[in-house]
This record gives C-alpha cells, sequence and structure tokens, in this order.
C-alpha cells in the first residue's frame, strides 16, 4: 500500500470518532485545490495530497474549539497546531494530526509569471522533477524549484511535529539559498525614506480585504479585530497607503513571537504585495533576541509574555 | 536653546507616571531647561505602552519618539518594565525595515529623583532627532488632517 493509501485508511479508521476530518481536495480547476471536510469514507476517496494543497488548515482550528477534529497537515502547518496548542486556542485530546512527508507546493503567482493567466491552464501532471501545464499553445513544463513556494526551499520541517499518525518515511530538512533573506537583504540595502517609500507604493494596490488576516493560522481575533473597532478606533476606514501600512503593521506585532512563517498571508493577497518580508523581519528579530522559533515546542512560553531580569541580548541603553 | 533656533521638530515621549513623568516633573522643578520639541503623553506604567501607540505615532509624522520608563526592578507594578524591554527592543530592530531610521525611536529609564538625568536625555533625543531632520513620513503619507484624496487615496467618502 503506499504511504497515501495507507494515510486514507487511517483516516477512515479515526472517523467514526471525530466530528470530521480536514484535508484538501481538487477545486475549481486544475491548479487549484480546496479544503476538504471529510464526514464518510466517501469523502476521504476525494482526498488529495499535492503539490496544489497549499492552503495552512490550522487556520480553521480555533472555531472549531470543543468540536473533536482530525487535520490532514504539512510540516510548516503543524507549527501552527503547536503554536494554537500552546495558546490553548485548541484542545490536543479532541484532535488527530495526520502527516505525510512533504516535497513542497507551488506558489501560484510564480506559475502566473510563466503562463500568464491561470486560466489558461487546463490541465496539470506533477511528479518530482516538474509541473507541466496545458495551455491553449501547447504544455508548458515548469522545473518545480523555479515555482516551489519559497519556504519550501528552505524548509526545516517537512515532516509534521508530533502527529498522531504518520505514513511514509521523514525527509531530511531542505538546505537552499535563504531566498527570504535575499529579500530583506535588498530592502535593507535601500535608504530610509526610499524604503518607506516603497512600502507605500506597495500599500498602493491593497484592497483592503484582509485575506491576509483571514488566512493567518494565528490570527484569532477574527470578529474583534482592531483593525475594525471603533473604540479605541485605530484605523480609519481611508483606503490611504498609511492605514494600509499601518494595518500590515498591526499584524506584524500580534504575530510577533507567535508567526510560524507559513507564508499564508502573503500566498492569499490578491494583488501580491510582498507583505511577507515584514513577518520575515520580525521572525528574524525574535530568533536574535531570544534564540526562539514559534511552533515547535507547545509548552514554551512566548517569548513576550515573559522576561529576564537580565536580559541576555538585549544591552541597556547609555544614556 | 540654541539647538532648536527657528526650527523646532515634533517628538512624543510616552512617560510612565511612578518613575519618568515624576523625573520630568523634578527637572522642571529645578529649573533645568530643556529644549522643547518633545510632547510628552502619561501612561501608568511602560507596560501600558502598546508599541503600535510607537508605530501609529511615526506614520503620522512624528519625528521621534521617545519612550521612558522606571529602571528594571523599581516598576510600581513590579514588572512592566521588564516585559516592556522586550517589546520595545523588538520593535526597535524592526522599525528600520519600513524605513524608520533607528534614531528616531530610542527607549529608556528615568526615576523620579533624577532630573538631571531627564534633562540630559530629552537633549540627547532632541539633537539625535534634530540630525535625522523632519521625518519622511508626512511627504511620503501625506500629513495628517489632509482628506484621504491628498494622501493618495480615492475619492469615495466614507
Ligand atoms: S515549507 Fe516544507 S512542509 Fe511546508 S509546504 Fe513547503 S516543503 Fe512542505
Ligand atoms: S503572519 Fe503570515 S506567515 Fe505568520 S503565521 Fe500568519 S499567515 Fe503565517
Ligand atoms: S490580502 Fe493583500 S490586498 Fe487584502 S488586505 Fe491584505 S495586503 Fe491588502
Amino acid at each position: 500500500m503506499s504511504p497515501f493509501d495507507a494515510l486514507k485508511e487511517k483516516i477512515k479508521q479515526a472517523l467514526p470518532d471525530l466530528d470530521y476530518v480536514i484535508g484538501w481536495q481538487q477545486g475549481f480547476d486544475s491548479l487549484h485545490a480546496t479544503p476538504l471536510f471529510m464526514r464518510t469514507p466517501e469523502d476521504v476517496d476525494r482526498l488529495i495530497w499535492n503539490p496544489l494543497c497549499v492552503h495552512n488548515l490550522s487556520t480553521y482550528l480555533p472555531s472549531l474549539k470543543g468540536k473533536k477534529v482530525g487535520i490532514v497537515l504539512k510540516g510548516c502547518d503543524s507549527r501552527g497546531v503547536i503554536e494554537l496548542l500552546q495558546e490553548n486556542l485548541v484542545e490536543r485530546e479532541n484532535l488527530v494530526l495526520f502527516g505525510m512527508p512533504c516535497s513542497g507546493v507551488v506558489d501560484l503567482t510564480k506559475i502566473r509569471r510563466k503562463v500568464g493567466d491561470l486560466e489558461r491552464v487546463s490541465g496539470v501532471t506533477i511528479d518530482d522533477a516538474a509541473l507541466v501545464a496545458t495551455t491553449p499553445e501547447g504544455e508548458v513544463s515548469m522545473p518545480r524549484d523555479e515555482i516551489a513556494a519559497d519556504k519550501c526551499l528552505v524548509c526545516q520541517f517537512h515532516n509534521a511535529i508530533e502527529p498522531d499518525h504518520f505514513e511514509g518515511d521523514p525527509l531530511p530538512p531542505s538546505t537552499g539559498a535563504d531566498l527570504g533573506g535575499d529579500e530583506l537583504a535588498m530592502l535593507e540595502a535601500m535608504a530610509p525614506a526610499e524604503l518607506m517609500t516603497y512600502w507605500a507604493k506597495q500599500m498602493e494596490r491593497c484592497i483592503r480585504c484582509y485575506a491576509c488576516r483571514n488566512a493567518c493560522p494565528m490570527c484569532v481575533c477574527r470578529d474583534h479585530c482592531i483593525a475594525q473597532s471603533r473604540d479605541p478606533h485605530w484605523l480609519t476606514q481611508e483606503d490611504t497607503p498609511r492605514e494600509k501600512l499601518m494595518f500590515q503593521l498591526i499584524h506584524t506585532m500580534h504575530l510577533a513571537g507567535r508567526c510560524i512563517q507559513c507564508g499564508e498571508c502573503q500566498r492569499a493577497c490578491p494583488v501580491d504585495i510582498p507583505i511577507l518580508a515584514l513577518r520575515r523581519k520580525m521572525d528574524r528579530v525574535i530568533r536574535e533576541l531570544f534564540d526562539y522559533q514559534a511552533g515547535l515546542d507547545a509548552k514554551a512560553t512566548p517569548p513576550l509574555s515573559t522576561f529576564q531580569v537580565e536580559e541576555a541580548n538585549i544591552k541597556e541603553r547609555r544614556w | 536653546m540654541p539647538i532648536l533656533a527657528g526650527k523646532e521638530l515634533r517628538i512624543v515621549g510616552f512617560l510612565c507616571n511612578w518613575c519618568s513623568y515624576g523625573g520630568a516633573d523634578t527637572a522642571g522643578v529645578g529649573r533645568f531647561t530643556q529644549p522643547t520639541d518633545l510632547r510628552i503623553i502619561r501612561v501608568p506604567c511602560s507596560g501600558r505602552i502598546d508599541p503600535l501607540f510607537i508605530v501609529k505615532t511615526l506614520l503620522s509624522g512624528a519625528d521621534g519618539v521617545l519612550v521612558s520608563g522606571c529602571h528594571p526592578r523599581d516598576c510600581h507594578y513590579t514588572s512592566g518594565n521588564l516585559l516592556a524591554r522586550r517589546r520595545l527592543e523588538a520593535l526597535k530592530r524592526f522599525l528600520p525595515i519600513i524605513g524608520v531610521e533607528p534614531g528616531r525611536f530610542e527607549y529608556t529609564w528615568v526615576s523620579a529623583s533624577e532630573g538631571q538625568r531627564w534633562q540630559q536625555v530629552v537633549q540627547r533625543f532632541t539633537e539625535q532627532v534634530h540630525a535625522l531632520g523632519p521625518s519622511p513620513a508626512n511627504a511620503i503619507f501625506g500629513a495628517c488632517g489632509e482628506t484621504a484624496q491628498d494622501k493618495g487615496g480615492s475619492s469615495v467618502a466614507i
């Protein structure tokens, strides 16, 4: 039995004790997967596991507190579950975690750059080396590493952390160029006013849809987000770059020490604003200061919820 | 003050009620002359300072932000300043990625008895912000108080 068939078998066995199991199914066209809520063995037969399964499904878990749910996890997604457990937003006894080794997902933005409009793609085949898209002009073959999500090229966690059921042989961490590092280096090379202008320009495209927030597994306030609160009134409804950048900074600050670097915020953005760079910068700061990465240890205390009287990496100001 | 002649900048200070606000008061009572660019906002504790206060202030066009609380171990609420120190340090290291020069934001500790020290902090921070000049935020995002259109938004009335 292939690991994938073994996984489906495990899910079918677990179903009777669960409300449902969350995974992915083929979506509205050949390039998209969509989330699948499996309640019956027939539902499980619709499950897919391939590089199109981009969504981090742990985003659903906080609103399902109290239900007994199973969830299929890529390695990076499992950090979301660990972080939610750490923050008491989900209960371990109500969760069943399923995993397989993940060799990476695609970045549809990169595919769009290669084929133009994604709607022109009528079919895809995917193997370890390439994704081949059928378009009106013929087949376009794209090497996997050219269309992989950046996070996958440097993935440290191909295998779910602390799964209940894991099928297949765990993969070793990827090695490769730190693409996030290149992006930050490019930004950090700019003069301050130039950089502020860069962000203001990027934010002009933002339509304030808040997809970046809604896709984020660690944005758990949802209906109580301070972006929409009138008291205090943090943001106006104006569509100015200032308000929009302020929202990104709210998101980044509220995720400081909690962001699991899953990249869902940027992936969900319909206008491709490179907002992950802000989260990456904060992640780097938190690692430098507190030698800490979110989503690895459900027993840890988030670094900004605690302190040391003598901080190892914070020097007192000379004034 | 000579450095300020004719070109005051906008500096916002978030001061904790128990130490630094008292320190600033002591400086005033002691008649220590200080630059006048600083506008003080008094908060119950440095632990009350949401880093987003600072972000919002800077994006709104302030040329500098100064945070001052009680010295570590001297917090009226035991550990507000120690929690604040982690947040403020993380913010300080993060801000340059949005184009805010590191020197526009500082945090420090001043006790209620340290009037002289307060004078020095204000003097040095004001000089530091003057060396950087006016913040580019107003030029880039539009001055606060302009209409949405002036600031690059659409003309939809809200
Ligand atoms: S980051 Fe790792 S676990 Fe996540 S999708 Fe990429 S390869 Fe898979
Ligand atoms: S901020 Fe972005 S990268 Fe971080 S947890 Fe949320 S979606 Fe993932
Ligand atoms: S997803 Fe993109 S467009 Fe939507 S609010 Fe976030 S940054 Fe703006």
